[in-house]
C-alpha cells in the first residue's frame, strides 16, 4: 500500500480527515523551511506538502509566489528538497513533494524518483504534469513505489476524471476552486460537487481538497465530505509575517481541531 | 492572388499544414500540454472549436475579408537594393508585416482569435504583451469586435514601451502592469495564465506567439502562415525563382513560422531564424534560446529554454521588448532538430547596426525586432555571394522604438542630431558587430565633418 493511502487510512480510522500542510523548501532559508515543517509535523500533520521552488509557479496566488522567490533567487533546488523529505520522514508524517515539472525534468525524471525513494519520500504532487504527459514519470513512480498525486478540477470532464484518477496513487488533489492558490473567505460548494463527481469516477482512492483552506472552520467543512484537508498560502503567510515555527504549529492546532470536529467522510 | 474580387466561399481553404504537430499538439519531443488540469476543459474547447472553425466557408471568409478590408492584405514585397550594397552584393526583398493596420504581424492571428472567441461565446479577452505589438493588436480586435480586453505586460515593459502602453488604453483595453519576477514577458504570460485559470468561463487567452500549450502553437501558425503562403506566390511571380533564403527574427517565433511554413517543403531554400543574442550568447546576457538553451518545459510546452541547473527559467536580455523572452515555439524546436531551419545569434550591436541602415538607406524604420533578421540578412549575403536571393520578414515598424533608437544613437540630447548618423551611408561593411560607443562615435564624426 502507498505510503499516503496508509497515513489517510490511519487518519480515517480515527475518525478524522488526514491533514497536509504546504511550505516551499527555502523561506526564509533552507533550515528554517526544514524547521518549520517539523513543527508542522509535530502539532499534527499527517503529510508535509514539500514544495519545490520555482521561477515561473503558474497557479500560485501571490503569496506562494511571494516566498517562493526569495527560495528561486537563494538558487534552493532538489537537493534541498531531498533534505527536507528526510526531515518530515524521520519526524514521523508523509513526505510529499509538490513541483511544478520542469525543476524534475532537469534534474532526470528517473534520479529524481530514485533519490526520493532513498529519502524517505512518499511521491510528488504535479500540479502542471497531466497523466497525458507523464509516460516518463508513470515509468519512473512505478519502478520505486512511488505515489503520483495528479489533480483535478470543477472544469474536468467525467471522461477526464476517470482518467486522471486511475492514473493517480496515493490520493488525488482536488482543486476546490477554479482559480489560483490562496486563502478564500469560503470554499465553493464546488468542492463538495467535485468530490462526489471524482469519487464516482473512482470509488478506491482518497480525495483531498486544496486550494483556500485557510482555518479549522474551513478544514472541518471540507473534512464532513473528503479523506483530508491540504492548506498550504495560510501556512506561507506565518513563515512570510515572521511567525516561523511557533505560528505554523499554532496554525496545525487549530486545523487539527478542524479536521476533528467533521467525524468520518459519509 | 487577386485582391480586388471578393472571396467566394468555397473557394477558400487553409493550406495544408505541416506533417506536424500530431494530434495532441507535439513536434518531436516539442510541444504538448503541461498546464494544470483547470485548463484543459478550455484548450479542448478552443482546440475543437478551432478545428472545425478552420473549414468553415463561413470563417474563412470572413477572415479574409477582414485580412482584406482592415489589415490591408496582402502586406507588398519590396526590394531594397541600398541595403543590400551592405548584404555582400546579395539581393534583398523585404515582406512588408510593418505596413499592417496596428504595425505589426501580430494583427493575422489576433483577428483569427478574437473570431474565434465569438464563436465559442465568451465576452472576453486576455492577452500577454512584451513589445506591446501584440497587446495593441489584441486591443485593436477587442475594440472592433465589442469584446472587453485585459493586457498583461511587464512593468519593465511598460517603461520600454510606454507609447505602445497608451494606444492600448486609448483602444480601450485595460493594461496590467506585472512586478513579478523578471518583469517582463515571461511574467506577462505567467500572470495571464492565472487570470485564466480564475476566470476561463467568461475569457478566451488570446496567445501572441507559437508557444504555449497545444492547440496554440498550431492555431498561431495557421493565422500567421498567410504571411509565407503571400510571399512564395509574390516572389515567384516578380522573380520567377524561390528565395535561396528567408530570413525572420526569433523571439516566441510567430512571424517566423508564419513565413517559413509555406517554405518548408521547397527543401532549396533556407530557412534562417535570428535570435536576440543581447551582449553576446558569451556574456550570459541574451535570449537566444536555440542557440544558448537546452530543452525544458515553460508556458505550457516542452521546447528549448533558458535555464539553469534547477530547471528555474534565466532572465533573457535584449533591447528589443518583443524578442526579449527565454523560452521559444516548439515547432522552431524541432525545425532545429531535424535540421529543417537553423537559428543564430544576432547581437543588440549588429541589430542596431542593421536597423541604421535601413532608416538610412531605405527610408524604412524597421521595428528593434525586425532589425535583427536584417542584421541576419547582412551577414548570410556576405557569406553566400552576389546571387543569392534573400527574402527578409520585415515584422514591424519602429515607431514605438524610436525613443530606444534615439538613446542607443545618443540623439536624443543634441539639438540638431543627424538622424541615423550612427552609421554613415558611405561606411563600408563591417564584418563585426558595432557597439554602441562605436556607433556613437561615428555620429560625433559626422557631426565635426
Amino acid at each position: 500500500m502507498s505510503l499516503l493511502a496508509k497515513r489517510i487510512a490511519a487518519a480515517r480510522a480515527e475518525g478524522r480527515a488526514a491533514l497536509i500542510g504546504y511550505l516551499p523548501v527555502g523561506y526564509p532559508d533552507v533550515d528554517a523551511s526544514i524547521e518549520a515543517m517539523v513543527a508542522m509535523v509535530e502539532a499534527g500533520c499527517d503529510a508535509i506538502e514539500i514544495g519545490v521552488p520555482y521561477s515561473d509557479p503558474g497557479i500560485d496566488g501571490p503569496v506562494i509566489q511571494e516566498a517562493v522567490d526569495v527560495a528561486v533567487r537563494a538558487g534552493v533546488g532538489i537537493r534541498d528538497v531531498l533534505r527536507a523529505v528526510a526531515a518530515v520522514a524521520d519526524a514521523g508524517a508523509a513526505p510529499v513533494v509538490m513541483s511544478y515539472w520542469n525543476p524534475i525534468e532537469r534534474y532526470g525524471v528517473a534520479r529524481f524518483a530514485a533519490d526520493l525513494a532513498v529519502a524517505g519520500g512518499a511521491g510528488a504532487i504535479t500540479p502542471d504534469l497531466i497523466p497525458d504527459e507523464a509516460a516518463e514519470w508513470l515509468a519512473a513512480s512505478e519502478e520505486h513505489g512511488l505515489d503520483r498525486v495528479f489533480l483535478v478540477a470543477p472544469s474536468s470532464t467525467d471522461a477526464r476524471l476517470r482518467s486522471t484518477t486511475a492514473a493517480s496513487r496515493g490520493f488525488v488533489y482536488v482543486a476546490s476552486t477554479m482559480g489560483v492558490t490562496g486563502a478564500r473567505a469560503t470554499v465553493s460548494d464546488a468542492a463538495r460537487t467535485l468530490v462526489a463527481r471524482t469519487r464516482e469516477a473512482r470509488p478506491d482512492i482518497a480525495l483531498c481538497v486544496g486550494l483556500g483552506v485557510s482555518n479549522g472552520a474551513q478544514a472541518a467543512e471540507i473534512a464532513a465530505f473528503a479523506d483530508g484537508v491540504i492548506v498550504g498560502s495560510a501556512y506561507v503567510r506565518e513563515m512570510l509575517e515572521g511567525r516561523g515555527a511557533d505560528g505554523v504549529r499554532a496554525l496545525t492546532a487549530d486545523l487539527a481541531a478542524g479536521v476533528r470536529r467533521a467525524g468520518v467522510p459519509a | 492572388m487577386t485582391t480586388t474580387s471578393p472571396p467566394q466561399p468555397g473557394e477558400l481553404s487553409l493550406p495544408a499544414r505541416p506533417g506536424w504537430p500530431d494530434e495532441t499538439g507535439h513536434f518531436g519531443i516539442f510541444g504538448g500540454r503541461f498546464v494544470p488540469e483547470a485548463l484543459i476543459a478550455a484548450l479542448d474547447e478552443l482546440t475543437e472549436a478551432y478545428e472545425a472553425m478552420r473549414v468553415d466557408p463561413a470563417f474563412l471568409e470572413e477572415f479574409a475579408r477582414l485580412q482584406r478590408d482592415y489589415t490591408g492584405r496582402p502586406s507588398p514585397v519590396t526590394e531594397v537594393p541600398k541595403f543590400a550594397e551592405h548584404c555582400g552584393g546579395a539581393r534583398v526583398l523585404l515582406k512588408r508585416e510593418d505596413l499592417n493596420h496596428t504595425g505589426s504581424h501580430k494583427i493575422n492571428n489576433v483577428l483569427g482569435q478574437a473570431l474565434l472567441t465569438k464563436r465559442i461565446g465568451k465576452t472576453r479577452v486576455i492577452a500577454e504583451t512584451g513589445a506591446g505589438q501584440h497587446g495593441v493588436a489584441t486591443a485593436t480586435a477587442a475594440a472592433l469586435m465589442g469584446l472587453s480586453c485585459t493586457v498583461y505586460m511587464g512593468e519593465e515593459d511598460t517603461r520600454r514601451q510606454a507609447l505602445n502602453v497608451a494606444r492600448m488604453r486609448l483602444l480601450g483595453a485595460e493594461v496590467v502592469p506585472v512586478s513579478t519576477g523578471s518583469r517582463t514577458l515571461k511574467d506577462a504570460i505567467n500572470e495571464a495564465f492565472r487570470d485564466w485559470v480564475t476566470n476561463v468561463e467568461t475569457t478566451n487567452y488570446v496567445f501572441g506567439t507559437v508557444a504555449g500549450p497545444h492547440p496554440f502553437p498550431a492555431m498561431v501558425r495557421d493565422f500567421q502562415r498567410v504571411i509565407g503562403d503571400e510571399a512564395r506566390a509574390q516572389v515567384l511571380e516578380r522573380e520567377g525563382r524561390l528565395p535561396d533564403a528567408v530570413l525572420a527574427c526569433v523571439g516566441g517565433g510567430s512571424n517566423a513560422i508564419g513565413i517559413f511554413t509555406a517554405f518548408v517543403p521547397d527543401d532549396g531554400v533556407r530557412l534562417v531564424g535570428l535570435e536576440a543574442a543581447g551582449d553576446g550568447v558569451e556574456t550570459g546576457r541574451h535570449a537566444a534560446t536555440i542557440t544558448g538553451g537546452t530543452p525544458g518545459v515553460l508556458h505550457g510546452a516542452r521546447s528549448y529554454l533558458l535555464q539553469d541547473e534547477n530547471g528555474q527559467t534565466v532572465e533573457s536580455h535584449s533591447i528589443s521588448a518583443g524578442l526579449d523572452y527565454p523560452g521559444v515555439g516548439p515547432e522552431h524546436s524541432y525545425l532545429n532538430d531535424i535540421g529543417r531551419a537553423e537559428y543564430r545569434p544576432v547581437t543588440d550591436a549588429e541589430a542596431m547596426e542593421a536597423f541604421a541602415l535601413l532608416c538610412r538607406t531605405e527610408g524604412i524604420i524597421p521595428a528593434i525586432e525586425s532589425a535583427h533578421a536584417l542584421a541576419g540578412a547582412m551577414r548570410l549575403g556576405r557569406e553566400v555571394g552576389p546571387d543569392a536571393l534573400l527574402l527578409v520578414n520585415l515584422s514591424g515598424r519602429g515607431d514605438k522604438d524610436v525613443e530606444t533608437a534615439s538613446r542607443w544613437f545618443g540623439l536624443g540630447d543634441r539639438d540638431h542630431a543627424e538622424p541615423g548618423a550612427g552609421l554613415d551611408e558611405d561606411q563600408q561593411p563591417t564584418e563585426g558587430a558595432v557597439s554602441n560607443d562605436e556607433a556613437v562615435a561615428g555620429q560625433d564624426a559626422g557631426e565635426s565633418a
